[in-house]
């Protein structure tokens, strides 16, 4: 193990060690402390200057209580709920069908489609805007959710094509060819003997994909524009354009959009952590 | 006689069926996302390419210029200092963002321990990277507000005068860079966290015994065995680098004086907002973006086609 475990150290050093662990978590989180802070604290406040001394009452409820009940926060991520969802059903699906093809048989192209995805996955979003742009208004699906639902599943199938196609290289294929000699027919292979063992692939992506498209912004700015279609990432902005200097309503708001992709994060840790770090260990 | 041929066709498709069976599945299978993703993701490039030679404001008649927007650029006839400081502000975002991958082998070296809570530990350290990029640029904007903003206040614990950052036209790319370092090198801690979890305990070991400690370690023994994970630290870092549009947005809107504008914002700025619907201009500059990164883009694949020769 390296660095040399610090059980192994003077206890000077272990206890300076875990003394200091708390003090650089706080260090590294104060800005966003600082916010959760804020969202507590009452609107005199911040009129008298009372920035970061105790808060003259506490507040949480009441702020947290006006951003659900007289903002449009709840339309907002209730549109968050109804884009990502689908995109994260619709580029599982999709990508485990393009994995399980480039994964599984050899053909001539393999390599080129792969890379095409790979490739795709990277561009510059602005190369794309004003075409996909002028495709959704085409479709007449421009501020619709549909249509940023559309890009995005198009868009992320690219990463996920990706993923799924090296965790299908690692199965056990002599599975499958064993499953071929029995006389199975292809798609029932995909369906009983790969799709199963993908679960953990497929989990991770989805906690993976949820949090990449709940926060998206540009392509939200791009293709929407009304509180009817707008995920909350946009509809923070015309909500803190609402509520200017209202410190403490701003960061509430800031607090409840980041929020479901947090609760994502800490209740499928090991599958969010496996998804990001495949790859990083041979 | 009619029901013995359809019998035999059907035989005859069954057996065409078994036989090219292996052929055919993999298309019928990538048939649906191959198809999604070129006409959202592959045609749109080249569109913008053609774009990027017209005149045009979206709506109206599209009038063929040739290379007269790369001119208006390369000259900056349209608006001054725009162009160069969005190239320029690129270059600081590329170079500076590249420090979240030491950064993050930093955060991840001191984390790799056994003591008490430490899995929350990590995760909490992580934390950053969950949150959406624009409560990380409200978040930040707020941490420099120059009246009350965090940094201010513990400048003023040591005297030092306050900062308005994201004013100053030298500081403000800094600043945003800053912010967005946060969540990069949380991103980049957990993939070095991962790396270490599989460093070969023994090589350590046989490097201690060899007199090998502290940086010599790291550098001699650690480091190479954390290739992959630092490959993949280095992908996502220029990546987001060139992708910088949501911080920059939410903090500043390319100002004071499009001082912090990178190409990404630059380009949105100029084919989708208030200042007009300049479409070909605004695709030109997508064009150069785009061929930066296809130099990266053409590394990153070709490392990818050598690791898979390899296999």
């Amino acid at each position: 193990m390296f660095p040399r475990p610090i059980e192994t150290a003077a206890p000077a050093a272990q206890a300076a060690y875990k003394t200091f662990l708390p003090l650089a978590l706080i260090l590294w989180l104060a800005p966003l402390l600082a916010v959760a802070v804020f969202s507590i604290k009452p609107d005199a406040d911040f009129t008298t200057g009372n920035y970061w001394g105790w808060p003259s009452s506490f507040e949480g409820a009441a702020n947290y209580g006006k951003v659900f009940l007289e903002s449009d926060m709840p339309r907002y991520l209730l549109n968050s709920v109804l884009i990502t969802v689908p995109t994260v059903l619709g580029a599982v699906a999709l990508s485990c069908m393009t994995g399980f093809a480039l994964g599984v048989y050899r053909f001539r192209g393999n390599l080129w489609i792969f890379f095409m995805f790979v490739a795709g996955n990277f561009v510059p979003f602005q190369i794309l805007m004003v075409p996909v742009r002028d495709l959704t208004l085409d479709l007449g699906l421009y501020n619709t959710k549909l249509g940023l639902v559309l890009f995005h599943i198009a868009f992320q199938t690219g990463f996920c094509t990706l993923f799924m196609r090296n965790f299908i290289r690692q199965l056990p294929f002599p599975l499958i060819e064993a499953a071929r000699v029995e006389g199975v027919a292809e798609w029932r292979i995909f369906w009983f003997v790969v799709l199963p063992l993908m679960k953990p692939a497929i989990a991770a992506l989805s906690v993976l994909i949820f949090t990449f498209i709940w926060n998206d912004y540009f392509w939200a700015v791009v293709l929407t524009q009304g509180v009817e279609s707008q995920p909350v990432t946009a509809g923070i902005t015309s909500f803190n354009a609402q509520y200017r200097a209202a410190y403490h309503l701003m960061s509430a708001g800031s607090i409840v959009a980041a929020l479901p992709p947090v609760a994502m994060f800490f209740l499928m840790q090991r599958h969010f952590i496996a998804g990001l770090t495949l790859g990083a260990v041979k | 006689m009619s029901a013995a041929t359809s019998d035999a066709a059907a035989l005859d498709q069954k057996s065409w069926h078994a036989r090219n069976q292996i052929a055919v599945t993999p298309w019928l299978f990538l048939a649906p996302g191959v198809l999604f993703f070129l006409v959202y993701v592959i045609f749109p490039i080249f569109q913008s390419f053609n774009i990027s030679l017209y005149e045009w404001d979206g709506l109206g008649q599209a009038d063929y210029v040739g290379l007269r927007n790369y001119e208006d650029l390369y000259w900056e006839f349209v608006d001054r200092d725009a162009f160069y400081t969005a190239l320029w502000n690129n270059l600081i975002w590329l170079v500076m963002y590249l420090l979240a991958i030491p950064a993050g082998l930093f955060i991840a070296l001191f984390l790799n321990q056994n003591v008490w809570g430490i899995r929350l530990y990590k995760s909490l350290f992580f934390f950053p990277f969950v949150i959406s990029q624009v409560v990380v640029g409200l978040v930040f904007t707020w941490f420099y507000d120059p009246t009350f903003g965090l940094l201010n206040t513990m400048l003023g614990w040591v005297g030092l005068g306050p900062v308005n950052v994201l004013g100053d036209e030298r500081l403000v790319t800094y600043g945003i860079i800053l912010a967005g370092l946060w969540p990069q090198t949380a991103y980049c801690m957990i993939l070095y966290l991962t790396g270490l979890n599989a460093v070969d305990p023994e090589q350590v070991e046989a490097g201690r015994l060899d007199g090998a400690r502290g940086w010599r370690m790291l550098w001699y023994v650690v480091i190479p065995q954390l290739r992959p994970a630092t490959f993949i630290a280095f992908v996502v870092t220029i990546i987001g680098a060139l992708r910088s549009f949501d911080l920059i947005s939410i903090m500043t809107q390319g100002g004071p004086f499009g001082s912090s504008r990178v190409l990404a914002f630059y380009m949105f700025e100029v084919a989708l907002s208030e200042y007009g619907f300049r479409m070909g201009y605004g695709a030109a500059i997508a064009v150069v973006l785009f061929l930066i990164m296809l130099c990266f883009i053409a590394y990153f694949l070709f490392s990818m086609w050598r690791q898979e020769r390899g296999r």
